[in-house]
């Protein structure tokens, strides 16, 4: 008998959870619009695929972007040697600059403040050395990220105890539910290093207003524990309200900066996730300070450091790209949300992020999360999509489902729609939207094409109608 | 007060060590031939910088192993949004491919057992999570690369027990020396999990030998310990006697699998730091796995797998590199070893790596480390090169100086000798090497035959052995 660790036979990989069956349900049967018509269609995949023909034309048009190409290949020795661990100073001026203009220019960020990390999987684990010891917590608002329990706990040591936020109030995080959190902690014996949130969130999609953040950096203040802003889809705010960040918010009200930090990736803001490009900036020189260190067991490729500071130095493309990704986003989201509302399908009113947090309660048994699994079931396995459940983010209400629309092409969007439709359909015979009733036939207006929707008035998104269908999970 | 976590506070970082006072001397005044003349050369980095031409003439022909080209574009999505922590199996083959052919294909390297992270720096990282608690304990040999100590150690909270190898004996691992340190840390109350072995070794630049090897692999088995293999430098040994790495080994006498693990990376043997290429390969089952989910943390970015991809299933670029980095490597050391000894610095004698170790144990005031530190800071601050002093290695004896030989270009290397040559002179009027005293005047014949340049060097004149100190060695006296 070998002995390894215990960290290696544990599951803090957190790989065990039955979320993990919808990702295998699509790995043996992926959806292919020729070879695999009937496979499954990944919607539970929170990826940004909606810009890469304007990120293409700019690729083409910057061949010095490249270390191989003949601009670029007086650049490679230099490059191929960097391995500095405070990052090129080019890529640091470039990402300090790409981050202010997604919050409009209202803040600026320090170039000398940008530390790199393997992705944003592992900024958020160096975030938890540097912060906390083993055995500490941080108090994290629910629905979140399922990926939080093993970055920040796994090799760490540390603990994560959830800021219960609820359907009633839209899941806004309440002073009432940090103060609980915090209490709860404190029973447990945990002792409290910091407060984590997301924001534009995930997975609801959407952002944190002013008051509401000004509430939490009082919060964090006066119990004087850190609070770490994931603001990874900052740039996917593609509707009003404005997105406001935490760096914006401590400029407003007293707070005491080195409590301050701010996990960035350009994964879901431009769809590079393959590129490994995590990013810390804190307020706090000694985290600075320490997290740079850090950064060496996970620095971004001085290749990527290269293409990424060519794109995002040229400031023309980042302002078209910016605008150009958030009107691709709105299109979609738009479309998706109505024509699930068609079907009598609402969700959170969102405005950002790669998905919807669709209300499927209706549709469960009964009010348990085993009735949100068997639901769950049925949509991967009869209707043939990849959704997350919500029990997989915590959330502390069954039925809600967080469905991604910004990763795959129009196309399979429709194909999507249509299993949707389809679905709701048969289960819909009995009950009819009085809206709907008044075309001639019901089919008929539910495979409205996607052309036809843009130039339509169109129904409110995000609610229900009124007459919802009432459909029974089938298990 | 702001409280952070006790690794954030603490100074397990290892950077508060003297060993980097050289590295500030080099950075606040960097040699540049044109700009700074007289500035630190840095010869304490170890970097390959020896094919970079042969590269470049590669990638020149290859636009398709680059995302941004019309050849490669169409790549570039499907490639920006692959973060798969299994590695792009295009990737996983290449580099099974390279590290098989590195050991001049007797032995396969299997594609699935190909783990990424962050560097070789990440890949020990994940290795200690992977195989030892906080508290629990590695055995190191001798003297060993610096960063071991917070990579291994950091943040993770394992302790590193070292195996101490002696001059006396070349710095061969023994039997002995490693189990008086298993026994230490027995006494110490650690529980030993493993052994990590650098070969070819980092800072001796030498290559351990079958029976060394076999001996170890026999040790690990009996006391049923991981033997970690870091052999980051396997394509630098560019002279006989061939290298034989621990998967060969494994192959010729019985060892349990499971306890096997080689770390490997593209920094050194490619001179690719800047990539962050580490791989850890396991021959355990559950490591792999463990460690390929670990690998999120560290993963390489899917740009550089696509081109270390395309360059390493180039096998005609290959088989080429492999050669002209060792016939770069060969006649670098080559030159720089004799023209050491032709002013009586001897080193080890050695035939991979980026460096030398140097042995200036004649040149202390004391045998102490003091005095080795006082030698250091002489020979950074007058004679102005940035070397490493063994101590920073953990060495057990002091005297002796890793420096590098790879990381510069022949002119800058020809000013490094030089400064060597001019300080040992002004040491040394009254000692004279006997055979140099043969010529009619000794600084002309000191100097006529130091600045024999590179060229002279290559003819067919017979060459002394670069490897030994001359015998009357000048006893030059460190000044304080």
């Amino acid at each position: 008998m070998v002995a390894i660790s215990k960290i290696a036979t544990g599951n803090g990989h957190g790989e065990d959870s039955s979320y993990f069956d919808g990702w295998k349900a699509y790995e043996t049967n992926p959806f292919h619009p020729i070879d695999r018509p009937d496979g499954v269609i990944q919607m539970g995949l929170a990826e940004n695929q909606l810009c890469f023909n304007f990120i293409k034309k700019w690729v083409m048009e910057h061949p010095e972007a490249s270390l191989c190409s003949a601009e670029g290949v007086n650049k490679f020795k230099e490059t191929a040697l960097f391995q500095d661990y405070h990052g090129m100073p080019e890529f640091r001026e470039a990402v300090a600059k790409f981050m202010g203009k997604v919050r409009g220019g209202r803040v600026k960020f320090d170039p000398d403040r940008i530390v790199m990390s393997g992705g944003a999987t592992g900024a958020h684990e160096m975030v938890a050395f540097c912060l906390a010891d083993p055995g500490e917590a941080f108090l994290v608002p629910t629905p979140y990220y399922p990926g939080f329990d093993r970055d920040l706990r796994w090799r760490t040591g540390v603990e994560l105890v959830p800021v219960v936020c609820e359907s009633s109030n839209n899941f806004k995080i309440t002073r009432a539910a940090l103060e609980a959190a915090y209490e709860k902690a404190k029973e447990a014996n945990l002792r409290v290093k910091g407060l984590l949130i997301t924001n534009p969130s995930n997975p609801l999609g959407t952002i944190l207003d002013r008051d509401t953040l000004k509430g939490i950096v009082k919060f964090i203040n006066e119990k004087n524990i850190h609070l770490i802003g994931d603001e990874i889809y900052a740039a996917t705010v593609f509707m009003e309200p404005e997105f406001v960040s935490i760096s914006e918010i401590i400029e407003e009200v007293e707070c005491n900066r080195d409590l301050i930090h701010i996990v960035y990736s350009l994964s879901k803001d431009m769809g590079f996730p393959g590129f490994r490009v995590g990013i810390i900036y804190s307020y706090n020189d000694a985290v600075v300070s320490c997290a740079r260190k850090m950064s060496s067991f996970g620095l971004v490729s001085s290749q990527t450091q290269h293409l990424i500071a060519t794109m995002l130095s040229d400031d023309d493309f980042v302002d078209s790209f910016i605008v150009e990704s958030k009107e691709q986003l709105l299109e979609r989201h738009k479309y998706f949300t109505l024509s699930l509302s068609q079907v009598g399908i609402g969700s959170l009113k969102s405005n950002a992020g790669l998905f919807i947090w669709m209300d499927l309660r209706k549709l469960l048994k009964e009010k348990t999360f085993d009735a949100e699994m068997a639901l769950w079931r049925v949509i991967i396995n009869e209707v043939k999509l990849n959704v997350s459940p919500g029990s997989s983010f915590h959330c502390d209400e069954p039925g809600w489902f967080r469905v991604c629309f910004a990763n795959m092409d129009a196309n399979t969007m429709e194909v999507a729609l249509l299993r949707i439709t389809t679905f709701m359909h048969k289960h819909n015979e009995a009950m009819v939207p009085r809206k709907l009733c008044r075309r001639a036939s019901l089919k008929l207006s539910l495979s409205r094409r996607r052309d036809d929707f843009m130039s339509q008035n169109m129904m409110s998104p995000h609610s229900p109608i009124p007459q919802s269908p009432l459909v029974r999970a089938r298990t």
